[in-house]
């Protein structure tokens, strides 16, 4: 599936390098697994940052699982910092609910305000250049002046 | 004085209700959310319980953190995060004191109140459940009583029909959110008529 590719690639990428490592909570597991594929291949180019798709509920249905959440984070953590994205709703609650918990994520794990597809590929890019987790924050919230229209 | 068995009590009456009420929670869900608010409450509560009778906690404040923590871990929707805080937070408040008073809860439940509506940036009159939860802890404060604050929660609940809704999935419906009860507020409704039935204070049932 592609949930556990995206879980595989997090597991692979760059042992023992200190590179802020990137999460993708989605309430669904197809939008979280498709977002961190199509990141990966955007990014394709070097060594991937570790990513991590964190989608739907534990039961496989829609909603937001903390458990997968915690689960994702440590995957990719590197010792450099943790970037989480999120959709709406219980997924901003919930990462945000884990971070006052204190000890559920890693230690310099931050929610990043980004938009969902845009934010992931901007914060893989710019974490796989070994950028440090500010720099990753900021990419992926500017992601959101990239007009369309 | 309130003993740990008193906050265990609270926590199953408020799975008793949840449980009973799951259905209605769920229809007040299904025209302005996205109709699962009784069946993620059914099972966040059925969590809360199993683990309380598992290993019951020797303090209040525990027992409502533990709750929490469930809650977060096991609901899978907005409620999880906001209830789990809610219980949480208030429990933190209440520190590790074997017994504390209905002042120190009434205190503790404000702290919990405010730290949902920081963590879910709504406003009183936003149809959330804070619409419900603000006037039970106001009624509940200044030496009031469990019965009152049922009370307050419950009309805090009813007054949310006409409200428009401005957080969460009810936020995009626009003016089609008015007219619907809003089930965090009637959830919350729930909880604060389990106080009271804890306490004795309230008709219970019904």
């Amino acid at each position: 599936m592609g949930g556990n590719d995206a879980g595989a690639r997090a597991a692979d990428a760059r042992p023992g390098e200190r590179v802020v490592g990137i999460v993708l909570v989605s309430h669904s597991a197809a939008v979280a697994a498709s977002v961190a594929e199509l990141a990966l291949g955007l990014a394709a180019g070097g060594a991937p940052a570790p990513i991590a798709a964190a989608g739907g509920t534990e039961g496989g249905g829609l909603g937001t699982s903390s458990e997968l959440i915690s689960v994702a984070a440590a995957r990719v953590d590197r010792g450099a910092g943790v970037a989480v994205l999120t959709d709406l709703g219980s997924a901003v609650l919930t990462v945000k609910a884990l971070l006052a918990e204190g000890d559920e994520l890693p230690e310099a794990t931050r929610l990043v305000d980004a938009p969902f597809v845009e934010g992931a590929i901007a914060a893989l890019v710019t974490a796989s250049t070994g950028a440090d987790l500010d720099a990753v924050a900021t990419a992926a919230t500017e992601a959101y002046d990239y007009r369309k229209v | 004085m309130l003993d740990s068995e008193f906050f265990r009590r609270w926590m199953s009456a408020t799975a008793v209700s949840v449980d009973r009420e799951a259905a209605s929670l769920t229809a007040l869900d299904s025209p302005i959310g996205d109709a699962d608010h009784g069946s993620n409450m059914q099972r966040g509560f059925l969590a809360v319980v199993t683990t309380l009778d598992k290993e019951p906690p020797a303090a209040p404040g525990a027992v409502l953190v533990l709750a929490g923590r469930q809650l977060i871990s096991t609901v899978g929707g907005a409620s999880g995060p906001l209830y789990g805080t809610l219980l949480r937070r208030t429990g933190k408040a209440l520190g590790d004191a074997d017994e504390v008073s209905e002042a120190d809860l009434a205190a503790a439940l404000r702290t919990g109140v405010d730290a949902v509506a920081t963590l879910g940036g709504a406003a009183p009159g936003d149809k959330t459940m804070l619409d419900a939860l603000l006037p039970a802890v106001d009624a509940l404060g200044d030496g009031g009583s469990f019965a009152a604050a049922r009370a307050a929660a419950d009309a805090g609940a009813e007054a949310t029909t006409p409200m428009l809704a401005r957080k969460g999935r009810a936020s995009y419906l626009g003016e089609r959110s008015i007219g619907h009860q809003d089930p965090g507020a009637t959830s919350s409704a729930l909880l604060i008529a389990a106080l009271a039935d804890a306490a004795g204070s309230g008709a219970s049932g019904e």
